[in-house]
């Protein structure tokens, strides 16, 4: 039985014209998660619920077993986040922000802070406004992992970054895994950063959790359908997200290529269609334009 | 061992994995009770989830290949070496029986195809 390092169970948040449907998921010990879905999908609110930082209307959230509202602030000495948007104060040094930061936290290894910096390449002595977007990203990182944090919760840690700075957090996610004890959790809408590193994925669409299950169940289940329109039906339609239909054939994804098979060979003993491997790219593409026209193949 | 993925392959990454690690068992160069990298430390090498090198571990474990002690890590089985055959064994027939099928499709008669077989092999030796 493996053990949950966070499990987010039920949870509602209702804005005036957005909400959070009973997202659940739950991310085990020593692993990393993708967290993904298109701008506005509802990843922040559920990570800043999370963090404790947003109220919410029904549901539970438990980090390393604990009710994250009852044990706040011990839980922040185990976590390490970093925030889509950071806010520092621009006419400080990094290392004055280091300070700063550092004395919210009776773990803060300062000695380990220097030394991600050092490796970081981002210089002690430098102004915050002198930093490059990249740059404070970094800071972020180091300061978020100076504490020695079990869980790091990162909202789209990649975005807006260049591939090679891109690829380094991601080695330096699985530097940090190595422990077996330290789990990520990771927003972002690069699903090729998330296929890349992830062993979990969770995807959420309009506020509700489509899929959350281990990669390979995700990569290996689904498929991409395609077949000429001559063997096309509604029944096998019904089955397929994201259905795409054109002049001379039709394209879709299934959630099970077994069943799809099995549908497909019922409905035309002779028929032939083609399967593509599915990313996770496709994946959300498929589903977002599913809850556009309001059809739902997955629940 | 060398292990060396590609991404541009359309073979799944676990899949990559686990042939190298038959391939390396075949051709002799890990022999039972090798030490495989943990799981993590391969992930971190190749770049690539923990969960994909877990998957092609637990396949070759499932299929004999390497046996995992806990606490000790992973090696590879004594049995292996005869696995690895055996494996090899089957795409041996059916390469052939493909080869064969297509044969038949030129309506080549058994002779003939036993012809064309020897020609290749005196080709080959």
């Amino acid at each position: 039985m493996e053990q949950y390092i966070l499990e987010v169970n039920g949870l509602v948040k209702r804005y005036k014209d957005f909400s959070l449907e009973k997202v659940t998921f739950s991310l085990p010990e020593g692993y990393i998660m993708g967290f993904i879905g298109q701008n506005g999908a509802g990843k922040s609110t559920t990570i800043k619920a999370i963090m404790n930082l947003v109220p919410f209307e029904a549901g539970d959230i438990k980090i390393f077993g604990l009710d994250n509202k009852d044990h706040t602030v011990e839980l922040r000495n185990k976590i390490g986040y970093v925030s889509e948007e950071q806010y520092f104060y621009e006419k400080m040094s990094v290392d004055w922000t280091g300070k700063f930061i550092g004395s919210f936290y009776p773990n803060w290894d300062q000695h380990y802070f220097e030394k991600l910096l050092n490796q970081f390449k981002v210089e002690k002595t430098k102004k915050i406004k002198e930093l490059s977007k990249g740059m404070k990203v970094k800071l972020s990182m180091a300061l978020a992992l100076a504490h020695h944090p079990k869980l790091l919760i990162l909202d789209e840690p990649t975005s807006g970054l260049d591939p090679v700075i891109r690829n380094e957090l991601l080695e330096l996610f699985l530097d940090l895994i190595q422990d077996e004890k330290t789990s990520i959790l990771f927003s972002s809408h690069i699903t090729s950063d998330i296929e890349k590193v992830a062993d979990y994925i969770t995807i959420i669409n309009d506020g509700k959790v489509i899929i959350s299950e281990d990669k390979h169940g995700i990569l290996e289940n689904w498929g991409i359908i395609k077949a000429e329109n001559s063997y096309f039906h509604q029944e096998i339609a019904n089955k397929l997200a994201g259905l795409n239909k054109g002049d001379f054939g039709y394209s879709g994804a299934t959630p099970d290529l077994e069943a799809f098979e099995v549908l497909f060979r019922k409905i035309f003993p002779q028929g032939k269609y083609l399967v593509e491997r599915i990313t996770l790219d496709e994946l959300l593409l498929r589903i977002v334009k599913d809850s556009e026209e309001n059809v739902a193949i997955i629940s | 061992m060398y292990i060396v993925i590609s991404n541009s392959d359309p073979t799944p990454l676990y899949e990559q994995i686990k042939k190298q690690v038959i391939n390396g068992i075949i051709e002799g160069k890990i022999r039972s009770g090798y030490p495989l990298p943990s799981i993590r430390a391969l992930a971190r090498e190749l770049k690539v989830s923990v969960i994909t090198v877990k998957k092609a571990y637990e396949d070759l474990e499932n299929a004999g290949y390497i046996i995992t002690r806990a606490g000790k890590g992973s090696f590879v089985a004594e049995a292996s070496m005869e696995f690895a055959r055996e494996e090899k064994l089957k795409m041996v027939e059916e390469k052939l029986t493909e080869g064969i099928k297509i044969c038949r499709e030129l309506n080549m008669s058994d002779t003939e195809i036993k012809k064309a077989f020897q020609v290749i092999l005196k080709e080959m030796s």
